[in-house]
């Protein structure tokens, strides 16, 4: 019944998109992140998505074949911008530290376009139950 | 009940190729987001050839069932882009939320057509 597999995918697709969202709220929350060195000051996160297109990569009891997956969370590799402050204490010898990488517009607009695909999904799901009702309904004709 | 399977039969295949067109255009949203991906669509045209050509079994005896007219991975089609984007992703999110309403309307219809069916077969089973 391939109605059935409508909500296994969207589910998928939901989960991906909180993901998403999850991941520029964690790098909203740490763009005033300092630290003394670039290697330790904070990167922002992004996660990588992928289509399940093999029957392997998804569980037999929950069918999601045609669903999304994230695969990774990459790093982005934007060079930090450092500042000179002598007086923070986790100034290097320079004086220097290294601000987060993160673009708060960038992680903005990312956010918005992971709510929009989230309310796409949840309406392929009403749709779905919709007409899964509608099919239920049909005995009462 | 040999009447009943005659009267539901056809309208049961169609339901199931509508309902596997909706998880198509359900994948596509899905992966809307996802790069590389590719969106499809089922090709009505080859569903139908392949309901009506010789190929499918016959069924000879009653305990026979009949074969379905599920719409296989043969008979989707990758759709065609209006535009091109940049990472390789050819769903285009608002022709796929189009496509998937139309198909819902569809499947609506079908479900009307065998609420007229079932009306009209419990009409001639009361005689009245």
């Amino acid at each position: 019944m391939s109605m059935n597999n409508i909500f296994g995918i969207a589910g998928t697709a939901m989960n991906a998109q909180i993901l998403r969202m999850n991941t520029s709220a964690s790098n909203m929350a740490n763009s005033g992140a300092v630290a003394g060195s670039e290697e330790e000051a904070y990167k922002a996160k992004r996660p990588v998505f992928e289509a399940l297109l093999a029957e392997q990569q998804t569980n037999s009891k929950f069918p999601t074949l045609g669903g999304v997956k994230v695969t990774e969370i990459a790093v982005d590799n934007t060079p930090n911008s450092s500042m000179y402050d002598p007086g923070h204490p986790s100034a290097d010898e320079n004086g220097m530290v290294f601000l987060s990488n993160v673009n708060e517009v960038v992680e903005m607009v990312d956010m918005l376009a992971a709510a929009r695909s989230y309310q796409n999904n949840v309406e392929v799901v009403n749709t779905a139950k919709q007409l899964m009702m509608k099919t239920l309904d049909i005995t009462k004709a | 009940m040999k009447i009943l399977d005659s009267a539901f039969a056809f309208s049961e295949r169609t339901l199931s190729v509508r309902g596997q067109r909706m998880e198509v255009l359900s994948r596509n949203i899905a992966n809307a987001d996802t790069p590389n991906f590719k969106a499809q669509d089922v090709d009505f045209k080859s569903v139908l050839s392949g309901a009506q050509s010789a190929r499918t079994m016959k069924a000879t005896h009653a305990g026979h069932i009949h074969q379905s007219t599920a719409a296989t991975d043969a008979n989707l089609v990758y759709t065609i882009p209006l535009n091109s984007s940049v990472d390789g992703n050819t769903v285009e999110l608002s022709v796929e939320q189009a496509k998937y309403g139309r198909a819902a309307a569809e499947y609506q219809a079908t479900l009307q057509f065998i609420q007229g069916d079932m009306s009209g077969i419990r009409k001639a089973l009361k005689g009245e």
